[in-house]
């Protein structure tokens, strides 16, 4: 355990390190995020004035504090993409990172969890610009906020995990950039990115509960924002718990059959 | 003595898709795909002892890095079985990992856009290496390589060579038993390359590592290696020292003499590959050696004659001139 520590701080430090290198053009990414949600907050915003300053129990200040929220929540969920997967076989990047005793996974994760307090960092003089234009009702409580510090780090684990899967389906193809397209379509509907799912047909809202993407995107912010009584919370954070146990189990399986295709095809 | 690498029957067999160029082809292949099986290693054994350091040779395509692969656990066999320090390498035990590494010379492993020092680190937590001899291991190799006023710039702004020598302390800070060099010196330049080589040379001597090496600088070889298997199409094709590998693949040998008279027509000895002043170089049939050199010293005035094998370029360029069928 010691040693994993040891190596998680390690590679977190030299991620940061290098995100440092390149401050600007991380800002620039970040900024370069937002207009995204910005467009949704602009929208929404405007339906519901049109709608009696309400619409699907969201006032404008709703969907200002939802979708600011969302910016931070986007960065998390920012991991290792299919395409990553696609370079590095090709480059031959894979086979340095299997010479060592350690999972590649690891070096995934800790190395990414440090790109993330750049990330948190770059991130609050954004979210206060965003406040000062778009005024947020956002007012949680201190519970909300803890359960929401796990939720928006279990959501980066839970994206890991399902874009890992899809990331090794390489190993069998060396192109995978459909697959990700279709998951990334399926995810802008079922996570709560496109919309807050509370605006979804109930069908939507169900059939999105036994998914993860709604765990890795649209309950942490809700967590936050969403008013959501002790037991939502609790099974919210029990989802996101499921889900990263049943991406390790899947990782695990899916990567001792993966690791005997692998050719080296890079070098 | 045991060895430490042991190889029995290895190979490697890739099912690789082809077709004809063209949109009928592709069209047709969409349905029904054909493969060729190709051989990358067919069934090749041998055994390295403890300490030695091996030339592992073969043309491009001949199955040597698929071979250094196999051992190093990125790749399974197809068939047969190989042993490193014991371990069976595809199952990548954490400390069959810990005790060897895997050099490419086309490929890294350091942050690009960080110092050298801030990889070293990584490597010391991944591979627990304790602070005090990470310490020592990583200065005395940092002065053996003079790179001491490299170690703080960027990976980005150093030199090809300069970063060889960066992956090559990174690689080996956890003092690897077994080192599998796949071309270490490829691209460098002649001053790099003897640096690189004198390094790789200390190290074998300081820890007792065993070197298994390809490179395709007859330099590194003969510098570094007293021993030699040179691997073509996949198959074996020599296993011995050098000297026995020009006695077995080299139709020529050299003879070196001065003469008095440069001037003679020397065409009925054999072919002369160089001149330089009075000093001549001839190359003749291995065969005709012991005649020629009688007959240049009754019918000429030659001094200082010296009779030698080949030199090691030109003997592994006739090893790699054979043909796929003479290795079946």
């Amino acid at each position: 355990m010691k040693r994993y520590i040891d190596i998680y701080l390690s590679m977190m430090k030299l991620s940061i390190l290098e995100q440092w290198q390149y401050p600007l053009a991380n800002y620039f990414y970040m900024i370069g995020m937002i207009a995204e949600p910005v467009i949704y907050m602009v929208v929404w915003s405007t339906v519901a004035m049109q709608q009696g300053g309400m619409v699907g129990g969201y006032t404008p200040g709703e969907f200002a504090a939802y979708y600011i929220v969302w910016t931070l929540v986007r960065s998390m969920n920012v991991v290792f993409t299919p395409y990553g997967w696609e370079w590095r076989i090709r480059e031959g990047q894979l086979s340095m990172s299997l010479m060592r005793p350690i999972h590649p996974l690891h070096a995934d994760v800790a190395f990414f969890a440090g790109w993330k307090v750049v990330v948190i960092l770059l991130w609050l003089p954004l979210a206060f610009a965003l406040t000062l234009i778009f005024k947020p009702e956002l007012n949680p409580t201190l519970l909300e906020m803890i359960v929401f510090f796990f939720a928006i780090w279990f959501a980066y684990l839970i994206r890991t995990m399902t874009l890992t899967l899809i990331g090794m389906v390489t190993f069998w193809t060396t192109r995978v950039s459909a697959l990700f397209e279709l998951y990334f379509a399926a995810e802008l509907i079922l996570s709560g990115r496109l919309v807050p799912l509370s605006l979804m047909p109930e069908w939507i809202q169900s059939f999105a509960w036994f998914f993860p993407f709604r765990w890795a995107f649209g309950f942490p912010i809700e967590s936050l924002v969403g008013n959501m009584p002790l037991n939502e919370l609790l099974i919210g954070l029990g989802m996101q718990i499921a889900w990263i146990i049943v991406g390790i189990i899947f990782v695990n399986i899916i990567w001792k059959i993966a690791i005997r295709k692998f050719s080296a095809v890079g070098g | 003595m045991p060895s430490v690498i042991s190889l029995q029957k290895l190979a490697k067999h890739y099912q690789v898709p082809e077709r004809e160029a063209g949109l009928k082809a592709a069209a047709k292949g969409l349905f029904k795909r054909q493969y060729k099986n190709v051989k990358a290693v067919d069934e090749i054994s041998f055994e390295i002892q403890p300490g030695e350091v091996v030339g592992f040779l073969g043309p491009n395509g001949a199955g040597k890095t698929t071979t250094l692969k196999m051992l190093s656990g990125l790749l399974h066999p197809t068939s047969g079985s190989a042993s490193v320090l014991d371990f069976e390498p595809a199952r990548r035990s954490h400390d069959f990992l810990r005790q060897i590494t895997l050099v490419m010379g086309n490929r890294n492993q350091l942050s690009w856009d960080l110092p050298a020092l801030d990889s070293f680190d990584l490597q010391r937590a991944i591979y627990s290496i304790p602070a005090d001899e990470f310490k020592r291991t990583r200065d005395a190799f940092i002065e053996i390589l003079e790179v001491g006023d490299l170690v703080q710039k960027p990976i980005r702004n150093l030199s090809l060579g300069e970063r060889m020598k960066m992956e090559i302390v990174g690689a080996l800070l956890h003092r690897p038993k077994i080192l599998f060099l796949d071309e270490p010196t490829l691209g460098l330049d002649v001053t790099m390359q003897k640096r690189i080589r004198t390094f790789i040379a200390e190290y074998n001597k300081r820890y007792g590592a065993t070197v298994l090496l390809t490179s395709h600088y007859m330099a590194d070889v003969e510098a570094l290696c007293k021993r030699i298997i040179v691997i073509h199409h996949g198959k074996l094709l020599f296993d011995g020292n050098l000297s026995q590998l020009a006695e077995k693949f080299s139709a020529f040998k050299t003879i070196g003499f001065t003469l008095e008279n440069p001037a003679t027509d020397l065409s009925q000895f054999g072919e002369v590959v160089s001149t330089d002043g009075s000093r001549i170089v001839m190359r003749v049939p291995k065969e005709k050696t012991s005649a020629v050199t009688s007959r240049l010293l009754n019918d000429l005035s030659v001094e200082d004659l010296t009779v030698e094998a080949a030199p090691i370029e030109d003997v592994i360029e006739s090893v790699f001139a054979v043909k796929k069928e003479a290795v079946e």
